[in-house]
C-alpha cells in the first residue's frame, strides 16, 4: 500500500496488478515509454508553438528598444494564467486533445521567451552595436549576427525556463485527452502509490534530461569568446 | 441565455422535491416547532462534552464529495466536536490510506466503490441492495481495524450518458443497444475510467463493445464534450444534476447488465475514532445524511456545478432548511 522507491523502480519496468481493472496488470516499461514520448511529443510541439510566436516580437521589440511594456507586462500576465481553467475554457471551442495542450502549454512558454528575448538584446552593449552599424552593417544584420549572439545566455535561459514550465505541467494533459506520464501521478485508483511514485520520478528525470541537453545545446550557441569572458 | 427558463422550471422542480421530502421528514419527526431531538432526526444539540475531541473530516476532490464532507463537517460542529477538513484528497487510495494512518478521522465513500476498488470485487458480485453492499463492506473494513456507518438514502452509480437527440436518432435505450453501433461513436470519460472495470473495461468487457475512440477528459468537462458535440457519448454520475435540470437535453443509457454497481455512501472511519468521540460521532452523521435522497442530493450538486455555490454554502443551507441547525 505504501510506495517505496524500489516499489516505484519496479512499476517502471514491470507490469503490476491493480485492484479496480479487474485482473489487467499495469504499468511497466512499454507504457513507461509510450506515456514519455508522448509527454516529449507534447513538449516539443508545444516549445515550438512559443517560439514562433515569442522570439520574433521579442528580437523586434528589443532591436528596435520599444514595447517595453508589452513584452514584460504580456510576459508577467502570460505567467497568471491559470492552466487548468485555460484548458476547460479551450474545451468548449477547440476540444481537448494535442491542439488544446499545445496551446495551453504555450501559454505557459511564450512569457520567459519573450520577456528574455526582449531583455537580452537590450542589455547588448550599445559599443559593438554602434561599431556594426557604422561598418554599413543593415538592421537585419546587427540583429542576427551582433546583437543574438551576444543575447544568447539570456535568451537560452528564457528557452531553458519555458521548457521546464512546458514538461512540467505537460503532466496534467491527461485531464485533456491527451496521456502523458501524469496518467501514473493522476490515475492513483488504478496504478496505486508506487506507480505515483515512478510518475513522479520520470517527470522529474525528464525535466533534467531536457535542462542538460539545452545546457549543452547554449554551449554551443555561445560564441567562443563569451564562452572565456564568462568562465 | 439558451434554455434558460427550462433550466430555471427544472430547478424550480427539484427545488419544491427538496422542500416536499424534507416536509416529510421533518413530520417523522417531530411535531410542530419542537427543535427536540426525537428518535428519527430533528435539530442537533451541542453537547459540551464533545468539545475535547477534534474530528478531521476528509473527502475526496470533486463537488459530491466536497458537499458531503461539509455535511458531516458542520453537522459534527454543530453537536460540539471542534472539526478540521481535508476536503480535497485526490482519490479513494490516498483517502483511505489518510483514515489509517490518523491524518483523518473518516471520509465519505460510495459502497460500490468501496468494495470494487479496495477488496477487489468484481462489479457483478457487489451486492444490488444498499444494505447488503454496506453490510459486506463494513465486515471487509472490520479486517483492516476499520469500520464504517449506515448508508445513505441515495445512490449514485457512474453511466453512460449521451445527448437525447443522439439516443432519439439511434434508437438507444440501453447499454446493450449501442451493439453494431459503439463502433462509430466516441466516448470521453475520466482517465482512470479506461482501465477500470466499473467503467470502460467493463463496458468492453462485460457487453463486448468497442468504441472509436476513448478520450479521458477532466470530470468537470462530461457535460462540455456532449454538448460541443466532441464526443457522442460520455460517463456520467446518475447524481448529477443536469440530468433531472436538463432532461430534454440529456439522457442516461439502461446499464442493463449492471456493469456500473450503484453506490450508497458510508462514512468510513477508525473503531478508535469512534471510541475517542462517543456516540454522538455516529448518531450525528447517521442522523444528518437521512435528508440525503436523490432528489436532494442531485439540488445540492446542482447548486455547486451549475450555481456555482461554495460547498459549504450549499451545505449550510441543507443542514438549516432539512431543521437540523437553526
Amino acid at each position: 500500500m505504501n510506495a517505496s522507491i524500489g516499489g516505484a523502480i519496479e512499476f517502471i519496468f514491470e507490469p503490476q496488478s491493480s485492484n479496480v481493472t479487474g485482473g489487467k496488470e499495469v504499468g511497466g516499461l512499454s507504457q513507461v515509454i509510450e506515456l514519455t514520448l508522448n509527454q516529449l511529443e507534447l513538449t516539443v510541439l508545444a516549445l515550438a508553438l512559443s517560439l514562433v510566436v515569442a522570439l520574433p516580437i521579442g528580437l523586434y521589440l528589443g532591436h528596435r528598444g520599444v514595447g517595453e511594456a508589452l513584452a514584460v507586462g504580456l510576459g508577467n500576465v502570460g505567467r497568471a494564467v491559470p492552466e487548468l481553467a485555460l484548458i476547460a475554457l479551450m474545451a468548449s471551442v477547440v476540444g481537448v486533445g494535442v491542439l488544446n495542450m499545445t496551446v495551453a502549454l504555450a501559454v505557459l512558454g511564450v512569457p520567459p521567451i519573450l520577456t528574455n528575448a526582449f531583455v537580452g538584446i537590450r542589455q547588448v552593449d550599445r559599443a559593438p552595436v554602434d561599431a556594426a552599424r557604422g561598418m554599413g552593417m543593415t538592421e537585419a544584420e546587427i540583429l542576427f549576427k551582433v546583437e543574438m549572439p551576444l543575447a544568447v545566455p539570456t535568451l537560452m535561459a528564457g528557452i531553458r525556463g519555458a521548457t521546464i514550465a512546458i514538461v512540467a505541467t505537460a503532466t496534467i494533459a491527461p485531464l485533456a485527452g491527451v496521456l502523458t506520464l501524469g496518467d501514473f501521478i493522476i490515475n492513483n485508483n488504478v496504478y496505486g502509490q508506487n506507480g505515483l511514485l515512478a510518475g513522479g520520478i520520470l517527470v522529474a528525470l525528464l525535466a533534467l534530461a531536457l535542462e542538460f541537453g539545452l545546457a549543452g545545446l547554449q554551449r554551443l550557441l555561445t560564441s567562443k569568446g563569451l564562452r572565456l569572458s564568462a568562465a | 441565455m439558451r434554455n434558460t427558463t427550462k433550466r430555471a422550471r427544472a430547478s424550480l422542480a427539484v427545488l419544491l422535491a427538496l422542500f416536499l421530502s424534507i416536509g416529510v421528514a421533518a413530520c417523522g419527526s417531530s411535531d410542530d416547532d419542537s427543535t427536540e431531538a426525537g428518535e428519527g432526526g430533528g435539530a442537533i444539540v451541542s453537547n459540551p462534552e464533545n468539545g475535547d475531541v477534534t474530528l478531521t473530516i476528509g473527502s475526496k476532490n470533486f463537488p459530491e464529495q466536497e458537499i458531503l464532507g461539509e455535511v458531516y463537517a458542520q453537522a459534527l460542529e454543530a453537536a460540539g466536536y471542534k472539526v478540521k477538513k481535508a476536503l480535497n484528497l485526490g482519490s479513494e487510495t490516498v483517502a483511505l490510506q489518510a483514515v489509517k494512518s490518523n491524518q483523518i478521522s473518516g471520509y465519505p465513500e460510495y459502497a460500490s466503490t468501496a468494495l470494487t476498488s479496495f477488496f477487489g470485487l468484481e462489479p457483478e458480485e457487489v451486492p444490488a441492495d444498499a444494505q447488503g453492499a454496506y453490510e459486506k463492506a463494513k465486515a471487509e473494513f472490520e479486517k483492516e481495524d476499520l469500520t464504517a456507518f449506515p448508508p445513505t438514502p441515495f445512490a449514485s452509480a457512474n453511466a453512460v450518458g449521451t445527448l437525447k437527440k443522439t439516443a432519439e436518432e439511434r434508437e438507444l435505450e440501453t447499454i446493450s443497444d449501442l451493439e453494431g453501433q459503439s463502433e462509430e461513436m466516441t466516448l470521453d470519460g475520466s482517465p482512470e475510467c479506461r482501465q477500470r472495470i466499473d467503467c470502460l473495461a467493463g463496458l468492453e468487457k462485460y457487453y463486448g463493445l468497442k468504441f472509436k475512440k476513448f478520450t479521458p477528459v477532466d470530470i468537470a468537462l462530461r457535460y462540455t464534450v456532449l454538448e460541443k458535440g466532441q464526443a457522442d457519448l460520455s460517463i456520467l454520475f446518475t447524481t448529477d444534476a443536469q440530468l433531472s435540470a436538463e432532461k430534454d437535453k440529456f439522457v442516461i443509457l439502461e446499464d442493463d447488465k449492471e456493469v456500473f454497481p450503484a453506490g450508497n455512501v458510508i462514512f468510513v472511519t477508525k473503531p478508535s475514532v469512534v471510541q475517542k468521540a462517543g456516540p454522538d460521532y455516529e448518531k450525528t452523521i447517521v442522523e444528518v445524511q437521512k435528508g440525503l435522497t436523490l432528489p436532494v442530493m442531485q439540488e445540492l450538486d446542482a447548486r455547486v456545478e451549475l450555481e456555482k455555490q461554495s460547498p459549504a454554502k450549499a451545505a449550510a443551507s441543507y443542514l438549516k432548511e432539512a431543521g437540523y441547525t437553526g
